[in-house]
């Protein structure tokens, strides 16, 4: 079955992401268009600037999903895991309408030619922004399909002239309480870090987002900036990020560092690898009833597998 | 009483908008979206299982509550909150077999041997069964009052079981399964002051006669 003579990507420009699937692909919001349906709920969500944000122009579209169904913008922008905003799914839509996104400026520091500080605009290149449909994959074993826009992450990384030293790249998200009110439960020790190897990061497949359905991405899914792993489980694709760490050692993610046992460095999506609480064999896609069989590598296995050659998955996982 | 019918009347209105919603029937339209997130079947479990560790928890809190405000009417209800707490271990444990896992019993099966929250979930169910079956005034007269409490003295090893259960299925270091423990640990240690109290005064008569 997974086989393939031609990537799914291969398909032309007109037959990727229909207008058809932006409007009414799924049947909760038949009838009434995402802008519609969000606009109603607005309000109470913070989708306002979403809506109110002028569509980005994307210079292609790719899809990464195969013929696999997009979830809707509702379900991608209510069900979400931002720890800083609440940890119930709902919290983050609720709350995180404080998160003050304008202006946004990311500090670069450690083993690269330039370093200091940098403002969003000057970080993404909003001529050169792609769409994406990247299958997501959560620890906690559900996952999504989602139409991200965004830069490959290389492009922000080599702006920078990583030195020879640069072996892994570390990633913080903003942790201010005035502005997420979810830091005052310590849950994890804020502020929140991931980081990747730097042959990961500067993977073709690693991307650096700043919208969802052609929008800007709204604050609860990790707004004005966020980094989408799509073959990593989704704590990985850390959100809202503030801080770029160029370093020679590997840094110690923050679900890592609470339970080094349960999350692993690399955490690759890998059906074979239990996690201690949920197994990994089967996921539920949102939206389906029936679990399906979690690929290896989340489905990008062609393009990633080579990375990991000759490491144990089951020891680095 | 009939209070405690209310988290699970919720949860069914919610999946009757949910099914109208999903299937794009309309005949609910007019009354809202279901509240269940875009994951109505974790959000169930989840929902269930702390309904039904409250209601356990407040089984539990009748004996100290009774004592303490001297108002022993109050223990009429523990028997029919010790039952609806039942019900809604027993829907959740449903809920996880016919919705999340969906009948396959080798998965099932394995996630009772190898995640160590649902074997202590399943362990706690298991001492509730006879506690539920046994409910009745025919059984405490079949079995007699000492036996009969000796079975029902299982909500004391359950309610720390079933509060772990949560403690662990919870991820990072979060404080709800925190509150949960603490109020269990308050439950029980008033016990057992009281059975020190008891103690001393029974001596304190002796030595007064």
């Amino acid at each position: 079955m997974l086989i393939k003579t031609k990537k799914p990507w291969d398909l032309s420009e007109n037959e990727v992401t229909p207008e058809a699937l932006y409007l009414n692909r799924r049947k909760i919001i038949q009838g009434f268009g995402v802008a519609a349906a969000a606009a109603v709920i607005s309000p109470f969500l913070g989708w306002q600037k979403a809506i109110a944000a002028p569509d980005f122009t994307v210079i292609k579209k790719t899809n990464y999903a195969g013929d696999e169904e997009l979830n809707s913008y509702k379900d991608i922008t209510t069900y979400n895991n931002y720890y800083e905003f609440g940890t119930s799914k709902s919290d983050p839509a609720r709350n995180a309408h404080t998160l003050i996104t304008e202006p946004w400026s990311v500090k670069v520091s450690g083993e690269a030619e330039k370093t200091g500080s940098i403002a969003l605009e000057d970080l993404i290149d909003f001529n050169a922004l792609e769409e994406r449909i990247y299958r997501h994959r959560c620890v906690e074993t559900w996952s999504m399909v989602m139409p991200w826009v965004g830069v490959p992450l290389a492009a922000v990384l080599k702006k920078f002239n990583p030195t020879s030293n640069a072996k892994f790249v570390r990633f913080e998200t903003i942790a201010d309480p005035k502005q997420m009110p979810g830091l005052r439960s310590r849950v994890l020790d804020w502020p929140y870090t991931e980081g990747l190897r730097i042959d990961e990061a500067m993977h073709p497949l690693s991307f650096m987002v700043v919208g969802l359905y052609g929008k800007p991405i709204p604050n609860q899914n990790g707004a004005p900036i966020r980094l989408v792993v799509p073959w990593k489980y989704g704590f990985k694709s850390i959100k809202s990020i503030v801080s770029i760490r160029f370093q020679e050692t590997q840094p110690v993610g923050s679900w890592e560092e609470n339970n080094s046992r349960e999350y692993g460095f690399y955490s690759n999506v890998n059906p074979d690898v239990d996690h201690p609480r949920w197994s990994q064999k089967r996921e539920r896609r949102i939206g389906e009833f029936f679990k399906r069989k979690t690929l290896m590598f989340n489905g990008y296995g062609e393009e990633v597998a080579s990375l990991y050659t000759g490491m144990d998955l089951q020891k680095n996982f | 009483m009939i209070g405690m019918a209310l988290p699970l009347s919720w949860l069914l209105y919610n999946w009757a908008l949910a099914v109208d919603e999903g299937f794009n029937l309309g005949y609910l339209t007019s009354l809202g979206f279901h509240q269940l997130t875009a994951n109505p079947i974790e959000y169930t479990n989840r929902f269930l299982g702390d309904w039904a560790l409250r209601f356990l928890l407040a089984s539990l809190a009748v004996t100290p509550l009774a004592r303490i405000f001297k108002f022993n009417q109050l223990v009429a209800y523990r028997r029919m909150i010790g039952l609806w707490a039942f019900a809604y271990v027993s829907i959740h444990l449903s809920s996880y077999i016919v919705l999340d896992q969906f009948f396959d019993w080798g998965e099932i099966w394995g996630d009772i041997l190898k995640r160590n929250f649902i074997t202590l979930g399943m362990i706690s169910f298991t001492l509730l069964i006879p506690m539920a079956f046994t409910s009745t005034k025919g059984w405490i007269k079949r079995l007699g009052a000492k036996v009969w409490k000796r079975i029902h003295k299982a909500i004391y090893v359950v309610a720390p079981l079933a509060s772990a259960h949560y403690f662990m299925m919870a991820k990072g270091n979060q404080l709800d399964p925190k509150i949960y423990i603490g109020i269990v640990a308050v439950l029980l240690g008033i016990r057992v002051w009281f059975y020190y109290q008891d103690k001393t005064k029974a001596a304190n008569r002796k030595a007064a006669a």
